[in-house]
């Protein structure tokens, strides 16, 4: 009989998966994971929060606690105290009540409802053919993303200078220029991923005018709030900047990392609208588009995120164990530059404590990346991304060592 | 004007970006990307329970959602859930990322409790089983597949009525919605005839979308020898058949005999495509655990189409939340806990038996003369009472009974302590 499926074609895996499932495979004993972006002690371990214990204690203790649906938006005090987090306790749109918010599965869930959303009523009904701009390089997913939600023009905006290596700031802000009216645009909010090249507050203002002034629409995305300076406010100047300027905008936040939920999908699409009005309008056409996707989001990562920012306590302990990862990840920046500086390996180096948050673009090229991992066993992005969490005290001179040589040997 | 100020800014910063800095917001810029927003209708399932909680009655009852309750009317955690919690709990698991497509202690336990463990597919690994955001998320993805890759058809036929979210969910996957004949409102039963009729005439390669068990909205479910009918008939037509089982082990209390469908389908070579959902046999609602399943010719198959599956699942939600598949593998795969569950279900189910006995009483004591046999005919959570939309408005409007305007109730939401009171509402708008 004839299957249905026997047209299905085998797709080429996900990037990001397959380096850490070569990696699980390698049985070098001296192999290095530098591919997906999760945090690792310096021990190699994933690191469990202590207040994420401390609270999943409290939760499972709670017997007046149950699994019942949430709301189709989420839970109502994760999404406000989420979104508080980004745009600040003290933030006046969330005092105009212009401020919304929907829970939604991680960082990408909350792109897919906000890129959702926009296919349908902005720029007009459904008009998929408004342009999407990410940054080139981008997060491989965010293209995915937009083109899956409906829109046919996802394009990208200069932002990487690989030969200064750093950012194109006359490339960004000239495509900004040049960008249709209306057209979408994913910034980064902290910690680019991958080049972990980010504006700065000057850079910022000039993006924003441009932005105001050929009316773009402003739709962030904050994976690593808290993760990029180890400060929650710091992270967050670009996103609270935008807002004083008076944009409508899309937030995507992520707690995957700052909080270490990477598989309890906790995410939540901060929505800032010119008024209430448009707010409640928005957020009843949010819902539609949730109800068709997973009709309503998970409890428990939502519930853990919720008890911790609303008890100045745990909240405090938490901002403590940001703090924790994002040092170490400094203190390996700092420990690789010096290394590789000391080994006199070839170029420069100081972008790799230049850099900000997880990731670093190393500037190697395919042919040493590659020299890396098959003769290395130091697994890594084909682009040269690097996650810094993935460095240890115990490997980072082997992995100095590693990089010195492909840089020396390999063209 | 209202002024603001943006936070600290850089050393260094020059002066005109210093000034910029302090917003500045004009009131009378009115202007909004969202004016054209239209306000969207309240969810005709998820409103009801939105517009219960609203309501001051002391006597109200949320017969809308179909989640569980016990015979207080409380949300109900299964034992064999907080004992699987507090084993998950001593072991201090990791939360790194799952896979694309999901935990493989759940899938695979998943497969087995809808395929049985001794099914042949499993044993020649032609199945691909994902992880999924419960049933929604179940048969969004497979919509979504099929959408890209059945060629053949863009129809999915419906059984009329069927759960209100088919129809949006396939539709914003883009495929066609069509219908046929299921439910029998002059009898309140399983229109046979209509449902062979319409199967007969379904274009080859269609997609027909079957409620493998305690059929929601109207709990009326086709016999064995009615399943075997319509199993040859689909086969003769050569339709892909895409099961819907949400109330494996809810329906009749065994878990074997609510997948006695779907076993059969696919003994009779049917290729089938299948949602499962946890939220109501585990009460795992709010945690969101559920499985797609494709039956495929061979494992070289399978392995193809599991790959496409993670594309289409990587840029909706990257890979599915933990906690609940967790919980739902602990179960499945630890024997204590298992039959634990399986006596957890039969208990709910078995309540659920009994509050619709004793509705059909109570509406004979109350003296009303219509045929209410369909109450206990009908199986799982809900009872399709037969009300007409202006009879549901004043139950709701007059006797605070919450329900979907179609007249189902979830039998569930019933006690021994409101029963009486839901039969007297029902009665007096109906006499």
């Amino acid at each position: 009989i004839m299957s249905l499926f026997g047209e299905v074609p085998q797709a080429t895996p996900v990037a990001v998966f397959k380096v850490t499932n070569d990696f699980k495979e390698d049985p070098n004993p001296k192999k290095v994971n530098l591919g997906v972006g999760a945090y690792r002690t310096d021990e190699g371990q994933p690191w469990v929060l202590p207040v994420v214990k401390k609270v999943e204690k409290i939760i499972v203790a709670d017997d007046s606690l149950n699994h019942e649906y949430l709301p189709i938006l989420g839970l109502p005090e994760f999404r406000s105290s989420a979104s508080k987090i980004a745009l600040g306790e003290d933030s006046p749109a969330i005092q105009e009540n212009r401020v919304g918010a929907v829970q939604c599965l991680g960082g990408t869930g909350a792109l897919k409802i906000g890129a959702e959303f926009l296919r349908r009523w902005y720029n007009g009904n459904n008009n998929t053919r408004t342009p999407v701009y990410v940054s080139a390089p981008t997060w491989e997913n965010h293209n995915a993303v937009f083109v899956n939600a409906g829109f046919e023009d996802v394009r990208p905006y200069k932002y990487w200078d690989a030969e200064k290596r750093g950012l194109d700031l006359s490339g960004f802000l000239g495509d900004l220029e040049s960008a249709p009216k209306h057209s979408i645009f994913v910034l980064h909010a902290c910690a680019h991923n991958p080049t972990g090249t980010d504006p700065t507050h000057v850079e910022w203002m000039q993006v924003a005018e441009v932005m105001k002034r050929r009316k773009l629409f402003v739709f962030f995305d904050s994976a690593y709030q808290g993760f990029a300076s180890g400060c929650l406010d710091k992270d967050a100047w670009a996103v609270r900047y935008f807002i004083t300027q008076g944009f409508e905008m899309f937030c995507a936040q992520s707690f995957s990392k700052n909080f270490g939920l990477y598989n309890e999908r906790v995410g939540n699409l901060t929505i800032v609208a010119r008024d209430p009005d448009n707010l409640k309008r928005v957020l009843s056409q949010m819902e539609k588009i949730v109800r068709v996707t997973w009709s309503n989001p998970p409890s428990q990562g939502a519930r853990l995120v919720a008890v911790t920012l609303n008890n100045p306590e745990l909240f405090s302990e938490w901002k403590d164990n940001v703090k924790t990862m994002a040092d170490r990840v400094l203190s390996m920046r700092a420990s690789l530059r010096a290394k590789l500086e000391a080994l006199e390996t070839p170029g420069t180096w100081d972008h790799i404590t230049q850099q900000i948050g997880m990731f670093s673009f190393t500037g190697l090229n395919p042919n040493q990346v590659e020299y890396l991992i098959k003769e290395k066993s130091i697994y890594l992005m084909a682009s040269g991304r690097i996650n810094m969490c993935g460095l240890t005290t115990k490997n980072i001179d082997y992995v100095a060592e590693s990089i010195h040589e492909s840089v020396v040997n390999v063209q | 004007m209202i002024i603001r100020k943006s936070g600290f800014l850089e050393k260094n910063t020059p002066i005109k970006y210093r000034i910029s800095s302090i917003g500045v917001h004009s009131d009378t810029n009115k202007f909004s990307w969202w004016a054209g927003v239209q306000m969207g209708p309240p969810d005709p399932i998820l409103g009801v329970t939105e517009a219960f909680k609203r309501d001051t009655n002391p006597k109200k009852m949320n017969l809308g959602v179909g989640a569980y309750r016990d015979d207080q009317g409380k949300p109900f955690v299964l034992d064999c859930v907080r004992k699987a919690e507090a084993l998950i709990s001593s072991k201090q698991l990791d939360k790194e990322y799952l896979a694309i497509g999901g935990l493989g202690d759940f899938t695979k336990s998943c497969a087995q409790l809808a395929l049985g463990a001794d099914s042949e597919v499993l044993k020649s690994g032609r199945n691909i089983t994902v992880q999924t955001i419960s049933g929604t998320g179940s048969l969004r993805i497979g919509a979504n597949f099929l959408s890209r890759f059945h060629s053949a058809s863009r129809d999915v036929y419906l059984p009329t009525p069927s759960w209100g979210n088919h129809t949006p969910i396939f539709r914003d996957a883009g495929m066609q919605l069509k219908a046929y004949r299921y439910y029998d409102p002059s009898t309140c039963g399983f229109d046979f005839k209509g449902t062979l009729d319409d199967i007969s005439k379904m274009p080859e390669r269609s997609v027909i979308l079957l409620h493998a068990c305690a059929h929601n909205p109207t709990g009326v479910d086709p016999k064995p020898e009615q399943w075997k009918e319509i199993a040859d008939l689909v086969k003769k037509r050569d339709l892909l058949v895409f099961f819907d089982m949400a109330y494996q082990g809810f329906a009749s209390g065994d878990i074997d005999r609510d997948a006695w469908a779907v076993r059969h389908f696919i003994e009779q070579g049917h290729n089938i495509v299948l949602s499962q959902s946890f939220a109501k046999n585990m009460g795992l609602y709010g945690e969101r655990v559920g499985g797609l399943t494709l039956v495929c010719k061979d494992a070289e198959e399978a392995k193809r189409v599991e790959s496409q599956l993670k594309i289409l699942i990587r840029p909706i939600y990257s890979n599915p939340p933990m906690n609940g598949a967790r919980i739902a593998a602990t179960i499945l795969n630890t024997t204590e806990l298992y039959n634990i569950w399986l006596e957890e279900v039969h208990c709910m189910a078995n309540r659920i038996i009994k509050m619709r006995e004793q509705l059909a009483a109570n509406l004979k004591s109350e003296g009303s003369t219509h045929n209410w046999e369909h109450v206990t005919d009908q199986i799982g959570m809900f009872c399709f009472t037969g009300l007409k939309p202006d009879q549901v408005e004043r139950l709701t409007k007059e006797f605070s009974v919450y329900m979907t305007k179609d007249g189902r109730i979830s039998m569930a939401g019933v006690t021994s302590g409101n029963v009486g009171y839901l039969a007297h509402g029902i009665h007096a708008v109906t006499k």
